[in-house]
């Protein structure tokens, strides 16, 4: 903890922001700018590893450590990062092509791992640098320049993927919502292991108003599940029930409010955060929005570096000289 | 079989002869026993005087089964001893590597000192008395045979016995017999007539010190290790197993007690990357490979070329393209390392000449990746990774200062500016305050890191990496030239000195004047090199490729090279280098 208290402006770099006008970006970036001073961290301390991609040059906005690296390859480089020095707070910053396309291996072993990596995960469902190609959170039968007649691709839900890699936190959020994304981040940054959360992201230019049915004031009241740890599943129109077995969306007047799932997000058991990834679709007639899964698990780091420690309290520390004369020497004089 | 090897070697090691070892092994974990693709060699060269390759032409084979003769008798000295287990000699075995006749009946090994002994039964006789399966008794007649051949070559008992002592430790009945095998085999080569002749080998003349012998790849890793506690740093290994490259993730990751960290990433990238990252931390950060893995890791090189940050490749070169030789020997890598990756970027190349030099080469790295901030090769094969030579255990006091300094807090902090001798940009770890800063493999702004897609800066970066590539303080190249007015150089690099060495010595036995180098640094080259090129009218250049380095040094050069290449998955043997240059000579 630092005895100076931070604010939005320290975490502010002096890069001009590039991204296009309109961008879900500029959003994400604010509240993760506005965010970081509560977590009460000397600057240095901190440091984002991006990949590929327009969600990738974050790094360069922020006064803090940073690379922008290679595509798909951030979660190795931050795991590398964590391992050898676990004291440091990392951020990987990630988009649906970089997490779940070109870099998918990597993100599926970080989360299996448990390595104290905080995974932003902007999903605009399009790949923007390289201009308008459908990426593998894109709706089947999307039209692109790479598909001018309709994706033949059946698309990832990034939160069931994450829950089916061993995941001990995932949550989803949205761009323009600064309130449950700053809770989010908060949540994340508590846990303590590797926590992924999904930030549905409007690209304004290559798939303008792809999540309008999250946002527009008119259908994002029926159509966000909120997932609040003790509280019932439930939009302002529909709830969360159990019936035959399966989880099932239905209308709030149709049942009784004890009828209605509570949530509980420590559920050791992934089906259950599973089942609750697969009520949404790619068509976002209904989407659960907060934290799906949050259970403890040892982090990685912290287990690599005992392990050391343990075998330096019971041997002591190593000798060089031992080691370079062990097994069966001789002399010549 | 190699298990026999090894224990051979090192009761060998210790009678203070010279070795040099071959071992010898098909990619198949259990290939079929007894057919030609399965069998499993080890070949040892001991001498009463300094040796340089495992030799071309072994003096004494151990055939196990007709697969194991038939697979090695063609490299045997004529008049060379063979023992073998003569239990396998039946007609099933023969045939299914295509003997018609036996041959220990049918005179064709009518040239060499033949000994066919049960050792399948001789073993399963002598362990009859415990309580042991048909299978588990079968099992130690290797060690019925070591037990012979230690007799047959007078070499100690003790060190084997204590050996499998500690290795079946915590399995007495196999304990008692591996040791009973052995020493039924010693006291048969003891009491039988067969063996009327003991062979006793004199010490070799080797520099007065504390000796041990090791593998190339052991000596990596002891360097490794050497390096992290002389700079101060963490060693941080991020490696995905690949033959054979794999024992230095495994040697690695013993040795926790010095604080070494071992990373077993998902695949190639992960490893590169995890070790990209912990050099950003101020960690060593090692990867450890073999070409195919090397492919794979390309890119992420390049981001370290562009971060500017020590990152260390080792590459265990094995017979390619794509899977090609995964157990083989082969330095068709060269190339890969020095141009493998997009746009102009420059990279060091360091190789290895012996297993116990890639101890020096593994602190050689770690100085230049830390001096000069820049991902460094070492260049090692399957040779010098397996093979192994008595090495000199170093003093404390002959290990090199690696101590290097981070970047400081400091205010108007610029991450690539540049130490005006090394041209080394700052190594600014996090932790550290007020040096925070962004990197990435976006072209930078000189100085300020910033991105920039400024054309002049954009070629002055390019520049600035090479020169700061090409400007590496690398020692001059040494040259043996003992006449002083040879016209021909013997010019190797890596594995091939062993050979080329031992050629050499033949050759001049034999009257004839000939030099020799041997190239340890091949980015940036020694800053001798064109000069000792201009002095001899012909170069050889032997190489297990096509012909890569005498590619790179006719175009530095515009030197003509004769180039000598095999690339048979083997090291080159002695003779073949010897005659290869008997050729030029006589042009």
């Amino acid at each position: 903890m630092t005895d100076v208290t931070l604010t939005k402006k320290d975490f502010t770099s002096d890069q001009e922001v590039r991204w296009c006008p309109g961008c879900g970006d500029y959003s994400i970036l604010s509240t993760v700018q506005s965010f970081l001073p509560s977590l009460g961290l000397p600057r240095e301390d901190i440091v984002f590893i991006s990949g590929i991609g327009c969600s990738s040059r974050f790094p360069y906005y922020l006064e803090t450590f940073g690379i922008h690296s290679i595509h798909g390859r951030a979660p190795a480089i931050a795991s590398g990062l964590a391992i050898s020095r676990p004291e440091l707070t990392i951020f990987v910053i990630t988009g649906d092509g970089d997490a779940l396309s070109i870099g998918g291996n990597h993100l599926i072993h970080a989360l299996r791992r448990n390595v104290n990596l905080k995974i932003l995960l902007f999903n605009n469902r399009i790949y923007g640098l390289t201009k308008g190609q459908y990426s593998p959170t894109s709706e089947a039968g999307k039209v692109t320049k790479s598909t001018p007649i309709g994706s033949l691709d059946t698309p990832f839900n990034p939160i069931s993927l994450a829950i089916g890699a061993e995941a001990t936190f995932v949550a989803r959020s949205i761009d323009t919502d600064r309130k449950h994304l700053t809770e989010m981040l908060q949540a994340a940054s508590v846990h303590k292991g590797s926590a992924l959360i999904e930030i549905y992201q409007n690209c304004p230019i290559f798939n303008d108003d792809a999540f309008i049915a999250v946002k527009d004031g008119d259908t994002k009241g029926a159509t966000l599940l909120q997932l609040i740890h003790g509280a019932p599943i439930k939009s302002e129109t529909h709830g969360v029930i159990m019936e035959n077995g399966s989880m099932k969306v239905v209308e709030l007047s149709s049942v009784s409010e004890s009828d209605l799932i509570v949530h509980n997000a420590n559920n050791p058991d992934p089906s259950y955060a599973f089942a609750l990834s697969r009520l949404s679709s790619s068509e976002l007639d209904h989407v659960p929005v907060g934290i799906f899964r949050d259970v403890a698990r040892p982090e990685y780091s912290t287990m690599v570096n005992q392990q050391i420690a343990d075998v330096i309290s019971k041997d002591g520390a190593g000798n060089l000289d031992s080691l370079l004369a062990s097994g069966d020497t001789w002399e010549v004089s | 079989m190699q298990l026999t090897g090894d224990r051979f070697t090192m009761d060998t090691a210790i009678l203070g002869n010279d070795i040099s070892t071959l071992p010898n092994f098909p990619a198949e974990i259990r290939a079929p026993q007894g057919t030609l693709l399965g069998v499993s060699s080890f070949q040892l060269h001991f001498a009463d005087h300094h040796i340089q390759t495992p030799g071309d032409a072994p003096d004494v084979l151990v055939a196990m089964n007709p697969a194991a003769l038939k697979a090695n008798i063609r490299d045997l000295a004529k008049g060379a001893t063979i023992i073998v287990d003569a239990d396998e000699f039946v007609p099933r075995n023969l045939t299914k590597v295509g003997y018609e006749t036996n041959p220990l009946e049918d005179g064709s090994l009518s040239g060499y000192k033949v000994h066919p002994i049960a050792l399948t039964s001789l073993t399963v006789g002598t362990l009859s008395d415990l309580n042991l399966s048909r299978k588990d008794a079968e099992r130690s007649k290797n060690m019925f045979a070591l037990g012979l051949l230690t007799w047959m070559y007078s070499r100690p008992t003790e060190t084997t016995e204590k050996f499998l002592t500690g290795k079946f430790a915590k399995k007495p009945d196999l304990l008692e017999a591996n040791l009973l095998a052995f020493k039924a085999g010693w006291n048969f080569g003891e009491t039988t007539e067969e063996f009327s002749v003991s062979y006793q080998i004199a010490p070799a003349k080797m520099p007065p010190g504390k000796y041990r012998n090791i593998s190339g790849n052991t000596a990596l890793s002891y360097g490794l290790i050497a390096a992290a506690k002389q700079s101060g740093l963490k060693l941080f290994l991020g490696s995905y197993p690949i033959t054979p490259a794999s024992d230095i993730l495994h040697e690695l990751s013993k040795h926790k007690k010095f604080g070494v960290i071992t990373f077993q990433a998902e695949d190639e990238i992960a490893a590169v990357g995890s070790a990209l990252g912990a050099a950003y931390g101020g960690a060593i950060g090692v990867t450890s490979t073999s070409g195919p893995g090397l492919a794979l890791k390309a890119e992420m090189i390049g981001l370290g070329v562009m971060l500017e940050l020590p990152l260390i490749v080792i590459d265990v070169q094995r017979g390619g393209p794509s899977t090609g030789l995964p157990t083989k020997t082969e330095q068709a890598d060269l190339l890969q390392a020095m141009y493998g990756r997009n746009g102009e970027s420059p990279v060091v190349v360091i190789a290895p000449s012996t297993p116990k030099d890639c101890f020096d080469m593994a602190m050689e790295a770690v100085r230049i990746a830390t001096t000069y901030r820049v991902p460094v090769f070492i260049l090692s094969d399957g040779y010098i990774a397996n093979g192994s030579e008595p090495w000199r255990i170093p003093t404390d006091a002959e290990l090199p200062d690696l101590h290097v300094e981070f970047a400081p807090t400091e205010e108007n902090f610029m991450p690539y500016s540049r130490n005006p001798k090394t041209l080394a940009r700052p190594w600014a770890v996090p932790g550290t305050k007020g040096i925070e800063h962004r990197i990435g493999g976006v072209e930078k702004a000189d100085q300020t890191g910033a991105i920039s897609y400024d054309p002049t800066n954009h070629d002055f970066m390019i520049r600035t990496r090479a020169a700061k590539v090409a400007g590496v303080q690398v020692p001059d190249l040494e040259v043996d030239d003992i006449t002083g007015d040879a016209q021909v150089l013997l010019l190797g690099w890596g594995s091939t000195f062993g050979p080329i060495a031992a050629a050499v010595e033949a050759l001049r036995e034999n009257g004839q004047k000939v030099a020799q180098a041997h190239l340890k640094y091949i980015n940036p080259f020694p800053k001798n090199l064109g000069d000792v090129l201009a002095r001899y009218e012909r170069v050889i250049v032997p190489e297990m490729n096509l012909g890569q380095l005498a590619m790179l040094l006719r175009s530095q050069f515009l030197k003509d090279i004769t180039g000598y290449n095999k690339v048979r998955g083997l090291p080159f043997s002695t003779t073949e280098i010897i005659e290869a240059t008997m050729a030029v000579l006589g042009d």
